[in-house]
């Protein structure tokens, strides 16, 4: 006897790919986000200014750390979620994906220049100058171009759906090319530079410093995905503008 | 505690202007990030209330 | 399949010829950009010879970027891209024989021009090989990454600046192992190793960029 043909992913991750039903489930996670992000960022800030040690050669400017580093790997993170979600919605042509890759290049691109920023300022006291040619800070600036690109393409296309497929193939070969990028200007770096300056000393840090720095981080990505889901469920709004279901749901809430 | 006053708190051992830009920087793009959407949130429900009376009315 | 690859790049060889002016603009730009360095900064023979090579480097590469907002736009605008994307003909090789045309009109003039440049800006004269070495594995690689960005851009109207500020931050490894090949054979260092990563991009993509080219130009066309 011939049975229907099992489902190999769970059933929520094909609800996921419908606008209305994503609208419901990320209207469930949103709270769970937002507190655990409001709760780490406050823990980490206060550890970060209040109970962390200073570093024995910076001193307290080392306390930058716990924003350049989470808003750095934040930076990365999001542009690889944003081509791989631009894949994903161009391949499966699922319209949640697009969304969701549209959603994260400003969110990226903050981190980005939040990253750069933190760097330029920890510079000054450590390096005596507001901006250094420094391999990381070199590549995240070609970063935040990068997502500077792939927002004024989706920008300069009149069709979501056009602007989708654009944005997406162009932020796919930007993260061909993101490790490419990364090699030369480290490798143009040690050409150029004389001593090797890490702005983080990752390998032998003390408990006492990475574990606040963990937090950040954790806390960084919790705050991403607040602020994607927001902005996500916006855009599902304003596109489903025509559907029955959202009719009723702004409608019955009446503000 | 790492800081014995108030004052040293401030100060940051002299590093104060950097720490404090770095950390206030962070507060607004964080904040930045998070209040837009919710904003325009509340901005997208009017207009579309509007939309929809409109289209009501118009039938 | 072979065939289409030809029959395009006889086409756009023989279209560009019939527009000499189109051919001639990348080279006086390059010419003309490597002439403000000296009139802005300095003309003295030390100095330039130390920025020559990334001078020459970067002249190239906006010259290369010049011309690319013209890649697609003729074929667009007179239904002929949308023909060649209709027929089952490879798109892929279409890619690769337009990016192929844009480099023999484009790229290959600028390398064969930059030893008399290499000369007006004093650069040491054992590096002159390399520099047209480099040119020459570079040069294709941009014009190939630069048609992905054209084919992306190529129904937008001002598409031009867009261009310039999605395919810079692509260039940049090939403007650093290329300025740098130069640099090191100016102090007699060898350069094999920078050549080699050139050829390395360089085959990266010619095997992928074709690929992107035709799938940016398949959502382009059917805007």
């Amino acid at each position: 006897m011939k049975t229907a043909k099992q489902p190999i992913l769970p059933k929520w991750f094909y609800q996921l790919a419908s606008p209305k039903w994503c609208y419901q489930i990320t209207g469930m996670l949103l709270p769970l986000f937002a507190s655990l992000a409001i709760a780490l960022l406050i823990t980490g800030f206060v550890w970060a200014l209040l109970f962390a040690p200073q570093d024995y050669q910076q001193g307290n400017s080392f306390r930058i750390i716990y924003i350049h580093v989470p808003s750095a790997i934040l930076a990365q993170s999001i542009y690889i979620t944003m081509a791989l979600s631009g894949a994903i919605g161009i391949i499966w042509k699922i319209k949640v994906a697009d969304m969701v890759a549209y959603t994260c290049a400003p969110i990226g691109a903050s981190m980005a220049f939040l990253a750069l920023i933190t760097g330029a300022v920890w510079g000054k006291p450590t390096w005596g100058s507001w901006w250094v040619w420094d391999a990381r800070l070199t590549s995240m600036l070609i970063l935040l171009f990068l997502y500077f690109g792939v927002m004024a393409l989706y920008s300069a296309m009149e069709k979501p759906e056009t602007a989708a497929r654009s944005t997406a193939i162009l932020s796919l070969v930007g993260l061909v090319n993101i490790p490419i990028i990364k090699y030369s200007v480290d490798w143009w770096n040690t050409l150029h530079q004389p001593a090797t300056f890490t702005l983080t000393e990752k390998p032998a840090m003390p408990i006492e410093m990475w574990l606040p720095l963990l937090v950040m981080v954790v806390g960084f990505y919790c705050f991403f995905a607040t602020a994607m889901i927001m902005r996500l469920r916006n855009e599902i709004l304003t596109r489903e503008k025509r559907t029955a279901w959202v009719k009723k749901l702004v409608t019955e809430i009446d503000r | 505690m790492q800081f014995e006053s108030l004052v040293a708190f401030f100060e940051m051992g002299g590093h104060g202007l950097y720490v404090w830009l770095s950390f206030s920087i962070a507060v607004v793009v964080i904040g930045f990030n998070l209040i837009q959407p919710w904003l325009n949130q509340k901005k997208i429900f009017i207009a579309l209330n509007k939309k929809y009376q409109h289209e009501n009315r118009s039938q | 399949m072979i065939r289409i690859f030809w029959a395009e790049l006889h086409k756009d060889l023989l279209l560009a010829y019939r527009r000499k002016g189109d051919l001639l603009n990348p080279l006086l730009f390059f010419v003309m950009v490597v002439t403000l360095f000296p009139l802005g900064v300095s003309p003295a023979a030390d100095f330039l010879s130390e920025l020559a090579p990334g001078v020459l480097w970067v002249s190239a590469l906006l010259a290369a970027l010049l011309s690319l907002d013209n890649l697609f736009k003729a074929d667009f605008e007179d239904g002929t891209l949308e023909q060649l994307m209709l027929s089952s003909e490879s798109t892929y090789m279409i890619a690769l024989a337009k990016a192929l045309a844009h480099w023999l009109t484009t790229g290959l003039p600028l390398t064969i021009i930059a030893p008399l440049l290499a000369v007006m800006l004093f650069l040491p004269t054992q590096a002159i090989p390399t520099l047209v070495l480099s040119l020459l594995i570079g040069t294709p690689a941009l014009s190939l990454i630069g048609a992905i960005a054209s084919a992306l851009t190529v129904g937008l109207k001002k598409g031009g600046v867009l261009i310039s500020l999605l395919v810079i931050p692509l260039y940049i490894p090939v403007l650093i192992f290329g300025a740098s090949a130069v640099q090191g054979a100016t102090q007699n260092l060898p350069v094999t190793a920078y050549l080699a990563i050139l050829g390395a991009i360089l085959a990266l993509s010619l095997v992928l960029a074709p690929f992107a080219i035709a799938a940016s130009l398949r959502v382009s066309v059917s805007n």
